[in-house]
């Protein structure tokens, strides 16, 4: 991975990805997650599933914006594959206004025509894995690049929005990581291997207890973190 | 003892091997079409092997005439709803996803297709799916909804018999409206880690959704207990809802579809916890 695409899967990278717990805080109000070993259930889980959707969908896009033909993709299509797959609407919301931030970032960073086509296509905001897919193909990267930056990025946003959230140990939230990190890459593989078959068949699971998490959060009086 | 020939009637083995059971092949298929007097008739019934299909008054049945699925069966139904036709599809009995077809024996799959025209409606809701120890089931389906078509669509999984773990489980359901993709679901349950945390089904021991796509359905968002209710991009409504049992969960997904209604805003929004 070149230094452009670890730049972009910095979580540094001001596109605001620290205002999101990726539905660990909403999980943790609920009980669900206590410590770290009930955190990496949850990783494990969301990793499977949204992480899954994700890198799929950021692999797709970086795949059609290497091998774009002129016009360039279709980026409705793609976005419209992002909402078939995102049934819950405050993640709807929460992934385009993060696709939004990043957008801004990866036009300052890594101008291309395709990215500004994106913004056009989705007046309310990309969806957050095509922004990153595209960005990814800008900054130089292919779709398995795409795939880990956003598989990566699934457990370690919750990650540390869990050492905030519960005061857990930084050194044993680190491990946990490091043991989810073959997984990581397996997901990563498997979203790299559909980035170039039909859209209509890449993966699409499902994890209930986020969506149900993801709406209980907008009705929390108290939030630290969007979503 | 050939195999792959969907348009004969009667079971067939699904690889065309001799001896020991190696599953059915077989593809049901029904059709309802709207009369001249705006009645829908069924213009075609067909039963297969385990797919036995008959038709009440009130809704066309899936009737179990073999237990299973069991594995190494390869089941295929098509229902196909003219313009303006009304079809509801129910089934008679929980069905239990069995292992079978030797110790490494293939799985079993259920493959639905289902096709809607304009001022159609579909509404499809068999009785549980109960994954026992041991199976390795596959089911699909892929709803193709005309503009103005309008469907209620159900499915409902038990994680095992009382006191087991279930086997292997995978489910994705496509629906399209209009062409444009609507809903791409997909559940599996493979490894206990993964889809017993807290972020997929907790220790839920059912779980199931319903896809409702039609005119006046809420816009809002609403939770309860379990249970979710989640207006799509498209025009349709998800309610999805996790339970210790099949009875609970039907409770809850009663609930929620009482929820999409707009006249119930108010109830409902009493109702979240």
């Amino acid at each position: 991975m070149n230094a452009s695409l670890l730049l972009l899967a910095d979580s540094r990278l001001p596109a605001g990805g620290h205002a999101h717990s990726g539905g660990l805080e909403p999980a943790v109000a609920a009980g669900a997650v206590t410590d770290v070993d009930e955190l990496a259930d949850f990783l494990r889980g969301r990793l499977a599933t949204a992480g899954l959707v994700a890198a799929a969908l950021a692999a797709a896009a970086c795949a059609a914006l290497a091998d774009r033909t002129e016009g360039g993709p279709g980026w409705a299509g793609l976005d419209r594959e992002a909402d078939a797959r995102t049934p819950s609407p405050a993640q709807r919301r929460a992934s385009r206004a993060q696709g939004r931030s990043l957008l801004r970032v990866a036009r300052a960073a890594w101008p291309h025509s395709s990215l500004d086509a994106l913004g056009s296509a989705a007046p309310d905001g990309p969806h957050h894995p095509l922004v990153l897919g595209a960005a990814a193909a800008s900054a130089g990267g292919g779709p398995a690049d795409a795939a880990a930056i956003a598989a990566y990025g699934a457990v370690t946003g919750p990650a540390s929005a869990a050492v905030r959230l519960l005061g857990l140990d930084p050194l044993a939230v680190n491990r946990a990581l490091a043991a989810l990190a073959p997984r990581v890459d397996a997901v990563a593989a498997e979203a790299a291997g559909c980035a170039r078959g039909p859209w209509s068949g890449l993966p699409a699971p499902s994890a209930p207890l986020l969506d149900l998490h993801a709406e209980n959060h907008l009705r929390s009086d108290l939030r630290l973190f969007e979503s | 003892m050939t195999s792959g020939d969907a348009a004969a009637s009667g079971p067939r083995r699904a690889d065309g091997s001799e001896g020991g059971r190696r599953g059915y092949r077989a593809r049901a298929a029904v059709t309802a079409e709207a009369g001249p007097a705006g009645v829908t008739r069924i213009t075609r019934l067909r039963s297969d092997g385990p797919l036995a299909l008959r038709e009440t008054a009130e809704a066309v049945y899936l009737v179990g005439a073999a237990a299973g699925p069991l594995g190494g069966d390869v089941l295929e139904l098509d229902v196909e709803v003219g313009a303006g036709a009304r079809l509801a599809v129910r089934s008679a009995a929980t069905s239990l996803a069995l292992p079978g077809g030797g110790p490494d024996g293939d799985g079993s799959r259920l493959a639905v297709r289902a096709a809607v025209g304009p001022g159609g409606r579909l509404d499809f809701a068999p009785e549980p799916v109960v994954a026992a120890a041991g199976c390795r089931h596959r089911a699909t389906a892929a709803v193709a909804l005309a503009d103005g078509a309008a469907l209620r669509w159900r499915e409902e999984l038990v994680l095992g018999r009382h006191g087991e773990r279930p086997g292997r489980h995978a489910s994705r359901l496509d629906v399209t409206y209009g062409g444009v993709p609507l809903l791409r679901h997909e559940l599996a349950l493979d490894e206990r880690g993964v889809y017993g945390g807290p972020a997929v089904l907790g220790t839920a021991r059912a779980v199931g959704s319903l896809l409702l796509v039609g005119p006046g359905l809420a816009r809002e968002a609403r939770t309860g207990d379990g249970l979710s209710v989640l207006p799509l991009a498209g025009p349709g409504v998800l309610v999805t809802a996790v339970a210790d049992d099949s009875a609970e969960l039907r409770r809850r997904l009663v609930r929620g579809e009482m929820m999409t209604g707009p006249d119930k805003a108010h109830e409902s929004t009493a109702a979240v916890r």
